[in-house]
């Protein structure tokens, strides 16, 4: 395959970061609440991926290897301002609905991850590649988790109405422990089929913040109970 | 006063930061198998985001919104709490060994916990002045600590049962979670003020 689909075969289906790295979890159970919201953090987030990868990959001869860590977060928290400032100022509707993880993005491991795991090593191209392919396969989930919770909690998609009239809406889907709920039976049916993601090790793990994937947990006293980290 | 107390209710139990706000879930999921580290874990947090919260206020207050710079907040809440967390465990074990040793290998952990930065922005928009942004982090942080030392406390119980294989793992604790975030949606429906 030519490298470039690779990335996007690898981001969308292998390595999807939604429901096979667990990535990100944060905003994935917190603006899930309808399908259109999902969708516009989806794209937000891979917007502010591509650029990340884009700037990451080209500085990264640069950037000085004791520093990288903070050198990314500076990259990644610009990119995101900017990503902010556009929301606000053309689609005022999705800055209401997604408020404050907006500027969260910057704390949104997939984004410091794959910096880490991928734009420090490779060319522009592919990492700009493996940008859209984390992106698109991060909006696809929120999208999927979107459909869901709205479909149950609301009786709509996208805001039409597809449920029967006699359908009565089940609220607690589009409240926050439906997200819980939606989040733990989407596992329990990857784990029935044996599809192998990394919530189980998610919960065994140190990672204890969302960035530790970048920070690769290199406390000892942490690798005492800590999973392979997720590369 | 009423004030104050109201801010540690609210964010403690009403807009409880991981069940009802999504915040600092990976923490939440991952370092909560036993009620021991999870408490540990909660001081740090509780410790970190109560000076970070005042620090980001201060920051906001007399440097950002006084040059017209507040659209730079994102950058400089994260560089702040990434350095503040650097600077408290220097300070720590220097001045408190104890301490330091009990909380010492959390404290990294705590850098760019997604909780921190979200507290401070939200302090941001709700507009919260010094002594409130304290209060408002000190009751953020307590209410991480009770959701977290909770679950933590119903893994160790679930440790010993039998859950049906596709349940094991992630599923169970998310679902524990679940149950928990509905428990604290009952807070909701208290009136205050």
């Amino acid at each position: 395959m030519n490298p470039n689909m690779e990335r996007l075969y690898n981001g969308i289906v292998k390595e999807n970061p939604v429901f096979i790295m667990m990535l990100g979890m944060c905003p994935t159970l917190a603006v899930t609440t309808s399908a259109l919201n999902g969708v516009g953090m989806g794209v937000s987030t891979m917007a502010v991926l591509i650029l990340s990868n884009l700037l990451i990959s080209l500085l990264r001869k640069v950037i000085p290897d004791q520093v990288h860590l903070p050198a990314y977060i500076v990259v990644v928290a610009s990119l995101v301002t900017v990503v902010q400032l556009l929301i606000k100022a053309y689609l005022p509707f999705l800055d209401a609905a997604l408020g404050i993880y907006i500027p969260l993005i910057v704390v949104n491991c997939i984004i410091l991850g794959r910096a880490e795991a991928y734009a420090c090593k490779n060319p522009p191209v592919l990492s700009v590649f493996d940008g859209i392919g984390m992106g698109l396969g991060f909006t696809l989930g929120l999208t999927v988790i979107g459909v869901v919770r709205e479909l149950f909690g609301a009786g709509t998609v996208f805001g039409f109405q597809v449920m029967p009239a006699f359908y009565e809406p089940i609220g607690i889907f589009t409240s926050a422990p439906g997200a819980f709920l939606v989040m733990c039976l989407i596992v329990a049916v990857m784990n029935g089929a044996s599809i192998s993601t990394k919530a189980n090790s998610k919960v065994e793990g140190c990672d204890g913040c969302c960035a530790t994937c970048a920070q690769k947990c290199d406390n000892p006293k942490n690798l005492e109970e800590k999973e392979e980290v997720k590369v | 006063m009423t004030s104050l107390a109201l801010v540690i209710v609210t964010t403690a139990l009403v807009n409880n930061v991981v069940l009802s706000q999504f915040l600092g879930l990976c923490s939440f999921l991952g370092v909560s198998k036993q009620i021991k580290t999870a408490a540990s874990l909660g001081g740090a947090v509780i410790f970190v985001m109560t000076i970070a919260s005042g620090v980001a206020n201060l920051i906001y207050t007399y440097v950002l919104a006084r040059l017209g710079l507040d659209y730079l907040q994102t950058i400089v809440f994260i560089l702040v709490i990434a350095s503040l967390v650097q600077v408290v465990e220097m300070f720590l074990k220097k001045a408190a060994p104890a301490i330091h040793k009990a909380l010492g290998i959390y404290l990294p952990l705590i850098t760019t916990n997604c909780a921190v930065l979200g507290v401070a922005l939200n302090n941001v928009t709700d507009g919260f002045g010094f002594y409130e942004s304290i209060f408002s982090g000190f009751g953020t942080a307590l209410g991480y600590t009770a959701a977290i030392v909770l679950l933590a406390g119903i893994r160790e119980r679930i440790d010993g049962n039998d859950v049906p294989t596709p349940f094991r793992g992630a599923p169970i604790v998310l679902l524990a979670a679940c149950l928990m975030a509905i428990a604290f949606y009952g807070f909701s429906g208290l009136s205050l003020g």
